[in-house]
């Protein structure tokens, strides 16, 4: 009796370990990022484009990195609703009766949303090379927007099931099509549209290997379609790469930025999301 | 007869309006099906467009040997994968042995013992963890698990390490693959049948032994799916890896040695990768391997899951 008590207490002991170093985890990053990105903290930083000697510790900042993630992540989500949104509807709306196949569909969304950014980011250079196009915003772009589709999709659609389904008949029994019904749904869901919007311009801010090949590197902000962009997290891993410590220290002040913006756009989809359940309940 | 303005019969008019709505109904019922068709067989069109540019490097050599050679000179266009297929299995094995029992336990913790409260206290932050960007992870292992490595825990086994090891590439993965593990668990027990536990306590077992001998063995197939979707997310994961894993192209006899996974062997070399003939080939044989192994890995996961999830609905 006591040997099995104690089974159960060191097994407990265990568990509350466990518990603390997985919940821990994330104060312990973004307390590391804070600790050593906090002391190269400047204005310049966010609002100077690197200058002549950046590079070697000069003068400037990173802010061609930050237009030009916004660009990316914000292209690429703008770009993924437009197509995430049909298909969204489409899965629900569309395929009554075909329950298999919508399933089906489901899951290779699912599969899509497992397969890793590099796979995206070669195929979207595949892509480039065969419209003879050069890395740029633009490709940048369609290589994210690739990542972010199969995010869309699944979010969308989970938020589009919530809608009751008296919504849609009643819709449907005073004789409108399809469509005028599909349109009353996206009216009740805005919410969660919103939430997914965040939560794709999150991943696609913070990703690095699919704008490796795709968008470029460039010290200027990109003016057009067809300039090269430099992103944030290549703007910090080549930071870090470098023998200087105060570029270093720039890329970990760099890291803090990304860190600050999505933690923000995290929380805020957080948020969004429990409120729109707590409303739907 | 009532008559419009325009002079026409409304009768007419309705029918007109009738008709263009169902018009645009179907119109729309169509672009919203070949939107959906085109992006489903995005899964299709990236395997094809992937496996067509292997073609070049996959007729000057066989699969077999791609496979299992160790020889990595591009110059001569000798391509073998073996070393970073190796590096990419000690990375992803480190990470799984270390974040599976941490999650399997915290999971637990929070479904079975933990007041309600701490699940809701705690799960927003494993959220939270889950949209640190990958890069972010790179610059922390960088920070924090190579010093921990180098000075704390190399120097009790081996002479010298720089830190730079497939052990700092399996610990940052561990922490990168806690929320998925961690929530699909917690899914997972919460649809353990009350009865089960309650006939088990009921027959004199302690909780714990309830929870060896009842609620493991019944989770199990979840905890596989855990496991194996954790186990092709860790595959491709790049960028953190890469900062942390010392990119060595030598297969790893320790924990304390570099490693060169995949995923970082396309990332590095995409500068060179045109100038050098077949060598693109190469590379794109590399992401259609990760490809193939993630696709397999991430459709017999979710198998097993959506039948979870029926037996539980049934």
């Amino acid at each position: 009796m006591r040997r099995r008590n104690l089974e159960e207490l060191f097994f407990k002991f265990l568990m509350v370990l466990a518990t603390l170093v997985v919940g821990g985890s994330f104060f312990l990053i973004v307390g590391t990022i804070f600790y050593k990105g906090a002391p190269y903290m400047t204005f310049d930083m966010l609002t100077k484009t690197p200058g002549g000697g950046f590079y070697i510790g000069k003068e400037g900042g990173i802010l061609n990195a930050i237009i030009g993630s916004m660009y990316v992540a914000g292209g690429a989500t703008i770009l993924g609703l437009i197509i995430s949104i049909p298909v969204a509807i489409y899965l629900n709306m569309y395929m009554d009766g075909k329950k298999f196949l919508s399933n089906t569909l489901r899951m290779v969304f699912d599969v899509l949303f497992g397969i890793p950014s590099i796979v995206y980011g070669a195929f979207g250079f595949l892509i480039m090379v065969y419209f003879g196009l050069r890395a740029s915003l633009l490709g940048g772009i369609i290589a994210v927007t690739l990542l972010v589709i199969p995010i869309l999709v699944r979010t969308l659609d989970e938020v589009i099931r919530t809608v009751p389904l008296e919504l849609r008949d009643a819709a449907l029994s005073l004789g409108s099509t399809r469509w005028e019904t599909a349109k009353v749904v996206l009216r009740a869901i805005r919410p969660g549209i919103i939430t997914a919007i965040l939560i794709s311009f999150g991943r696609a801010i913070g990703d690095v290997a699919a704008v490796l090949f795709t968008a470029g590197f460039s010290d200027n902000i990109p003016t057009s379609l067809h300039e090269p962009a430099a992103t944030l997290p290549l703007a910090i891993f080549f930071q870090l790469g470098s023998p200087i410590e105060e570029v270093q220290g720039r890329g970990y002040a760099s890291a803090l930025i990304l860190t600050i913006v999505v933690l923000i756009i995290t929380i805020l989809s957080e948020l969004l999301v429990k409120k729109f359940y707590k409303h739907k309940s | 007869m009532i008559l419009s303005q325009s002079g026409q019969p409304i009768n007419y008019y309705i029918q007109l309006m009738q008709r263009i709505r169902l018009l645009k109904d179907k119109i729309i019922s169509k672009l919203m099906l070949l939107f959906t068709i085109l992006s489903v067989s995005l899964v299709f069109i990236i395997g094809i467009g992937l496996y067509y540019k292997s073609i070049p490097v996959l007729q000057n050599s066989t699969w077999g040997h791609l496979l299992t050679s160790s020889v990595w000179k591009p110059l001569k266009g000798l391509f073998g994968f073996y070393p970073y297929i190796m590096g990419t299995l000690w990375v992803t094995g480190i990470a799984i042995i270390i974040a599976l029992p941490l999650c399997v336990l915290t999971s637990l913790y929070i479904i079975e013992y933990a007041h309600p409260r701490v699940r809701r206290i705690l799960m927003p932050f494993v959220n939270l963890l889950s949209g640190i960007p990958p890069v972010i992870f790179g610059v922390w292992g960088v920070l924090f698990i190579i010093p921990l490595i180098q000075d704390h825990i190399a120097p009790h086994f081996v002479e010298f390490s720089t830190g730079y090891s497939v052990l700092a590439g399996g610990i940052v993965l561990a922490v990168m693959i806690f929320p998925l593990i961690v929530s699909i668990l917690n899914e997972v027990l919460r649809t353990m049948p009350q009865e089960l536990k309650d006939a088990s306590l009921a027959l004199g077992a302690t909780k714990w032994e309830t929870i060896k001998k009842v609620i493991l063995r019944k989770a199990l197939p979840g905890i596989i799916a855990a496991t194996v979707l954790a186990i092709s997310r860790a595959f491709g994961e790049t960028i953190a890896v890469l900062m942390v894993c010392g990119n060595n192209a030598v297969v790893p006899h320790s924990v304390f040695d570099a490693g060169y996974p995949l995923p970082a062997l396309i990332a590095n070399n995409y500068g060179d990768m045109m100038s050098i003939p077949l060598y693109d080939s190469a590379l794109m044989f590399a992401a259609l391997l990760l490809f193939i192994i993630i696709l397999l890995f991430n459709i017999i996961s979710r198998i097993i899951l959506s039948r979870l999830e029926r037996r539980m609905a049934a």
